[in-house]
């Protein structure tokens, strides 16, 4: 039952990051020449009332679905990894046009090269596990 | 009926972003989709190669099949739900892309310059999505999270170190779109 629930998010995500154009890299494109109101439009809704959504849980107690504790991962404290990993990850997500979510989302529209995208995202990931201990963090 | 086929404009976008991220707190779980690329890694055998990996991916189960969700929404927002493949960016946008020789600028989804099937015999091409790739898989772990763990998940939960990763997230873009793209193309 509960892999029927997560299939149906997932379902709706995907034709959310198609639907919205989140999925185009046309739009990472016009997002960062500030050109459009588009994407920031979607952020911008999506973490207001992500904000307000995410306070309210906190506030009152409010359990999930089942009757559990909803838990909030906090963070870990720093700045470097968040402010490093970030250009890098930003460095990519422009080029690419895709971010993790929206990536899978175009194998389904049908869109084969981005599995080159996929498969040295994969890679990339490795490669932070690998070098990890030897990053600042 | 035919509005269905149309784009969403991002007062529905937005709002139904928000919902994916109450919903999956809802059944207990937090939204963030990079994850999933390590599980991958772990699934591939990297847990014999580093202790990073080395994690009981079955825990992340959930994630992987909100990720073949994902696909089978792109699937049905691309063939159901819609009947073109334009994206309408903004006309000074589709100008300059077309000067920098993105001819599909205001004409497709994807630039059909980089994202088309050709691209398999196109070695610059081919760089040029692997070299994202790269970048986006080694970032977000690195950073701790993407787009949906920091940008959505974290700053909804007022996370500092969350709104550090979105201000790199736009330092990045920013550096490529302004100053690395010129070079390339």
């Amino acid at each position: 039952m509960r892999t029927v629930i997560y299939l149906g998010i997932g379902i709706l995500f995907g034709i959310t990051m198609y639907k919205s154009e989140a999925a185009s890299w046309f739009r990472i494109y016009e997002m960062f020449t500030f050109e459009s109101f588009h994407m920031y439009g979607i952020i911008g809704a999506a973490l207001i009332i992500g904000v307000t959504i995410t306070q309210l849980i906190k506030r009152f107690n409010i359990s999930s679905f089942y009757g559990e504790k909803i838990n909030f991962i906090p963070k870990e404290k720093g700045w470097k990894r968040y402010l490093i990993g970030g250009v890098i990850f930003g460095l990519g997500w422009a080029l690419a046009g895709a971010c993790p979510g929206p990536m899978f989302t175009l194998i389904g529209a049908g869109f084969l090269p981005i599995l080159v995208v996929i498969a040295t995202a994969i890679l990339g990931t490795f490669l932070y596990g690998v070098f990890k201990d030897k990053l600042p963090h | 009926m035919n509005w269905i086929y149309d784009p969403w404009p991002w007062y529905i976008g937005g709002p139904m972003i928000a919902l994916i991220l109450f919903l999956l707190l809802m059944v207990g779980k937090n939204f963030g989709m990079s994850s999933n690329l390590r599980t991958l890694c772990t699934l591939c055998g990297a847990g014999n190669a580093t202790s990073f990996f080395k994690f009981d991916w079955r825990a992340q189960r959930w994630n992987l099949i909100v990720v073949i969700g994902a696909i089978i929404g792109g699937y049905i927002g691309a063939h159901v739900l819609s009947k073109t493949e334009t994206v309408v960016i903004d006309t000074d946008t589709v100008n300059e892309l077309q000067a920098m020789g993105f001819q599909s600028a205001g004409n497709a989804y994807l630039p059909t310059e980089i994202f088309g099937n050709s691209v398999f015999t196109d070695p610059k091409a081919l760089l040029l999505l692997a070299i994202g790739g790269l970048l986006v898989g080694f970032g977000a772990r690195y950073a701790g999270g993407c787009t949906s763990g920091h940008a959505i998940s974290g700053l909804s939960n007022l996370q500092l170190p969350s709104l550090i990763a979105v201000i790199g997230f736009f330092m990045g873009g920013l550096v490529m779109i302004h100053l690395i793209f010129p070079l390339l193309f």
